[in-house]
């Protein structure tokens, strides 16, 4: 059992050259944040890329920002505010959730779990702002793809491909991202005591309308007290926030409140309470509560969300909210069983979607399909794809599994 | 281009031509298989119209089903298929092959499910762009991403080559429209990836297959987002006596934290070439021409005018006209949607090229693109997608004159690797193609092309979707798959160890 804790590309490359010619299984991590998430790795080794870290370009005006994998997204941040900009698509931590720390998930990981939050309804996941990368794959080999200009169709988008592979294809070293302006002013209206099927048309109001809505979830009784220390009071609570520039923002939550003519009960909450809210959904954070309960993220067509949590309930114990108009359902079974065929099969029920087991005891995780299991098709493509860029499966196997 | 290898055709597959046409003939029936040299004409060339192929055969499939069973047939024996939308590629995607069946994808071309509470619209790949937000639009909705081509490409096109347009600085690109598609494989099997949710599950294969120019699969459905459209929209016209003052105005916008709904630059030789076609009323003593549009909330344009206007006079503006009237907007525009005809008009033909670059290397790369027209003798004028960067040189040739288009493609070559050396990329928007194949060595080591080829062997081991394209050498699939070990080297002695 070794630790390989290389600081260049270069050192990476010799680690993963010589696993893959010893077909020695690694374990890539960064600080662990989301060790957690996935089947436990079958690996004899770890490859730690904490100490590949330190952002290595970063031009404001050019809206791109180059960093080592490892470095740590809330020093990213930092740097981006201190030039009033920001990773527009919101990345979540994983670290409370999972029992951990807040602020230590790198920027590799980001990119390997695709990360995203509230925004990512209006501007997209990792994914979508990924530009290039430096990567070595499980054959041992260097490469690179993408860039670092927005727009660029040269070849395929491998840093895509990468986006939400959990490592399993090809370790990451050097990533290039899109920043954009952080909004001046924002803006949080709070809609009280609306019941299911009321929140989801009001939400697809909002979203329907030109008010550039930048979130918008809804807390269910009994969740909404345990978010930015209960400023949201109790009750039931339907957030929609608004972001930009100052008179702009005054403007769309007018028009806002107009469109919800007839909804009781609309306050607004503002900067730093504002912003803590969005935070804390967007962490989960009223499932982070020191257990190992089952905890599911399902993404699901937005009008499908609350139809599906309330199916669920039916038959087993389960609290639920939701984010991105509804489509997202952060769930948290009560008991130990994730009832992961039950929750699956509701998925499919509404439409289709995907339900990943974020956190459950680790045997769970061993005996349960963590990601969602895919049509024969899929998977068997999925699987070619693995066998191109990690022949001997020496890049966390068994994760995805 | 005038040297571009194509795949020597197989002599297997076109000796069993007739036995091949009736075969898809039982598989579609009715008018859906052309095989005269007359009807298949009209498909020889896309919009990089120097060069013209006729197929094997030309074949427009109407269901799924069949698209699986033409695919399955032609993977089991071997025969090349290329797929085409509406045939509006720049760089040659859709350029069929002698030895293969043209899969024409036109005939898909209903809308399947409009979804005002998801914001998503379901159609088959032949819609048009356009025809997607002219089906939402009544509801005062639309569909973002504006190739230039909208009333034409298809949306399955757009998949193929990630496609973006004027408002893709604001909105994204195809790739960050698209919520899912159902394409087909080659073996014929039927995939869906992601749909009405967001992120798709697993690996991110709608990633890879959007921008993958019909090398991995052919789409037969495609899910996108539909937007609300801004309530108001409107435009500055802004001149500079110099590039450099046009590029940090630009720049200055972004810093100063405004995103505009588009941003595009026009050099000398543009600003006049569209100003003696149209007479929009483009200031004639200016070397930077810029359009900014801001786009959403009246006040919110209102209030961001005043921002970018004050930028611009920082920036020594000789001109900055403000648009009162959708009118006086749409006439801001009309110069720089007629560039490229408006070019047209100063030379008989022209080659439009698509090159991407960090911003502030603009006068640096424009200075360079003038080097190079004296060296070829060949007039080059400059569109330009300035919020992102993308650069459109339309470079001045006569095809009848014996050479000129190979000095044109050597000229354009030469440009797209100046883009490469500062940063930049070979293409934008418009795809690699078989235009820009051979260059893909300027930006990509060999190891580099290995693993997107890898992409391809995953879906297509056999190579015989839309061969010839992308790619400047294949190398199969098995010879890619092998493992080069090293075995027994001293392992990495520096890397620390605990």
């Amino acid at each position: 059992m070794t630790t390989f804790a290389p600081t260049t590309a270069a050192e990476v490359l010799d680690a993963v050259a010589w696993a893959a010619a010893e077909e020695a299984p690694l374990e890539v991590v960064g600080h662990g944040t989301k060790r957690g998430i996935g089947r436990p790795v079958q690996a004899g080794h770890t490859l730690d890329l904490s100490g590949l870290s330190g952002v290595t370009l970063y031009e404001p005006e050019e809206l791109v920002l180059s960093a080592r994998a490892g470095t740590p997204v809330a020093e990213i941040a930092a740097l981006l505010a201190e030039n009033g900009q920001e990773f527009a698509f919101e990345p979540m931590d994983y670290g409370p959730l999972l029992g951990g720390a807040a602020g230590r998930g790198t920027v590799g990981g980001m990119l390997a779990a695709n990360l995203s939050g509230p925004r990512r309804l209006k501007a997209g996941a990792a994914r979508d702002h990924v530009l290039g990368i430096y990567a070595v794959s499980g054959r041992g080999e260097a490469f690179k793809s993408g860039g670092r200009v927005v727009k660029n169709v040269t070849g395929y988008d491998l840093s895509k491909g990468l986006a939400g592979s959990w490592g399993t294809l090809a370790v990451v070293t050097d990533v290039t991202f899109k920043v954009l302006p952080a909004a001046e002013t924002e803006m949080t209206l709070v809609v009280h005591g609306l019941d299911d099927d009321r929140m989801a048309a009001a939400l697809a109001v909002a979203m329907g309308s030109s008010c550039e809505v930048s979130g918008a979830a809804h807390l269910p009784m009994g969740i909404a007290e345990r978010v930015a220390g209960g400023a949201l009071g109790e009750g039931s609570t339907t957030l929609l926030r608004i972001e930009g520039f100052g008179p702009s923002v005054a403007y769309r939550v007018g028009r806002l409140r107009d469109l919800l003519e007839g909804v009781p009960a609309i306050d607004a909450i503002e900067a730093e309470t504002s912003k803590t809210v969005w935070r804390e959904i967007r962490d989960c954070a009223p499932f982070a509560d020191g257990t190992a309960r089952p905890v599911w993220r399902v993404s699901v067509a937005p009008s499908e969300g609350w139809k599906l949590a309330l199916a669920l309930r039916m038959e087993a114990p389960a609290s639920a909210f939701f984010d991105w108009q509804g489509g997202l359902v952060w769930l948290r079974m009560e008991e130990d069983d994730p009832q992961a065929e039950l929750v699956r099969s509701l998925v499919a029920k509404c439409g289709g979607g995907h339900a990943t087991l974020v956190r459950a005891a680790a045997a769970w995780c061993t005996s349960v399909p963590v990601f969602e299991p895919q049509p024969p098709a899929l998977a068997a493509l999925s699987l070619r794809l693995k066998d191109e860029f990690d022949p001997k499966g020496i890049l966390n196997p068994g994760r995805m599994g | 281009m005038s040297r571009l290898k194509m795949p020597a055709p197989e002599a297997a597959t076109l000796a069993r031509r007739a036995e091949i046409v009736a075969d898809m003939r039982t598989i579609v029936p009715g008018e859906g298989v052309v095989d005269t040299v007359n009807g298949m004409r009209v498909f020889e060339s896309d919009g990089l119209t120097a060069y013209r192929q006729l197929p094997l055969v030309v074949v427009l499939p109407e269901t799924v089903a069949q698209v699986a069973r033409i695919l399955k047939y032609c993977n089991e024996r071997g025969i090349r298929v290329v797929p085409r939308g509406s045939g509006t590629s720049l760089s040659g995607g859709a350029l069929p092959l002698e030895d293969a069946v043209l899969l024409v994808m036109s005939r898909f071309n209903r809308i399947l499910d409009i979804d005002y509470a998801n914001r998503v619209v379901v159609a088959q790949p032949g819609v048009t762009n356009l025809g997607i937000t002219t089906a939402v639009e009544q509801e005062g909705f639309y569909y973002a991403p504006d190739p230039s081509s909208q009333i034409a490409c298809s949306i399955g096109g757009n998949v193929a080559e990630n496609s973006g347009g004027v408002h893709c600085l604001k909105y994204g690109l195809t790739a960050n429209n698209v919520l899912g598609i159902e394409m087909v494989l080659m073996s014929g099997e039927v995939v869906r990836l992601g749909g009405r949710h967001l992120d798709a599950e697993g690996y991110d294969l709608l990633g890879l297959m959007t921008g993958s120019e019909g090398l991995l699969g052919v789409v037969t459905e495609v899910t996108v987002r539909i937007l609300k459209k801004p309530e108001t929209a409107r435009a500055l016209l802004i001149g500079f006596p110099t590039n450099e003052q046009g590029g940090q105005c630009v720049a200055d916008i972004i810093g100063a934290g405004i995103v505009p709904g588009g941003m595009e630059m026009m050099d000398a030789p543009a600003i006049r070439a569209a100003e003696d076609f149209l007479h929009a009323g483009y200031p004639l003593d200016c070397e930077a021409l810029l359009i900014v549009e801001l786009d959403g909330p009246q006040t919110e344009v209102d209030h961001l005018i005043g921002a970018v206007e004050a930028i611009a006079k920082k920036n020594g503006s000789t001109l900055c006209r403000i648009s009162t009237s959708e009118e006086e907007r749409l006439a801001f525009w009309a110069g720089r949607k007629a560039a490229f005809p408006a070019v047209g008009r100063l030379s008989p033909d022209y080659y439009c090229m698509d090159g991407t670059i960090p911003r502030k290397q603009l006068p640096r790369v424009l200075a360079g693109m003038r080097r190079l027209s004296e060296e070829y003798g060949l007039r080059v004028a400059n569109v330009f997608h300035a919020g992102d960067g993308n650069l459109h040189p339309l470079i001045l040739y006569d095809a009848n004159v014996p050479g000129e288009l190979q000095k044109a493609e050597d000229f354009g070559a030469d440009i797209l690797r100046l883009c490469v050396e500062v940063g930049g990329v070979l293409t934008g928007e418009h795809g690699v193609g078989v235009e820009k194949r051979d260059l893909m060595p300027e930006m990509f080591n060999e190891t580099d092309l290995d693993q997107q080829m890898r992409v391809k062997c995953a879906f297509d081991p056999n190579h015989l979707l839309n061969p010839g394209k992308v790619f400047p050498q294949l190398r199969r699939c098995a010879e890619l798959g092998r493992m080069h070990v090293h075995r027994g080297q001293t392992a990495f002695p520096d890397i620390p160890r605990f």
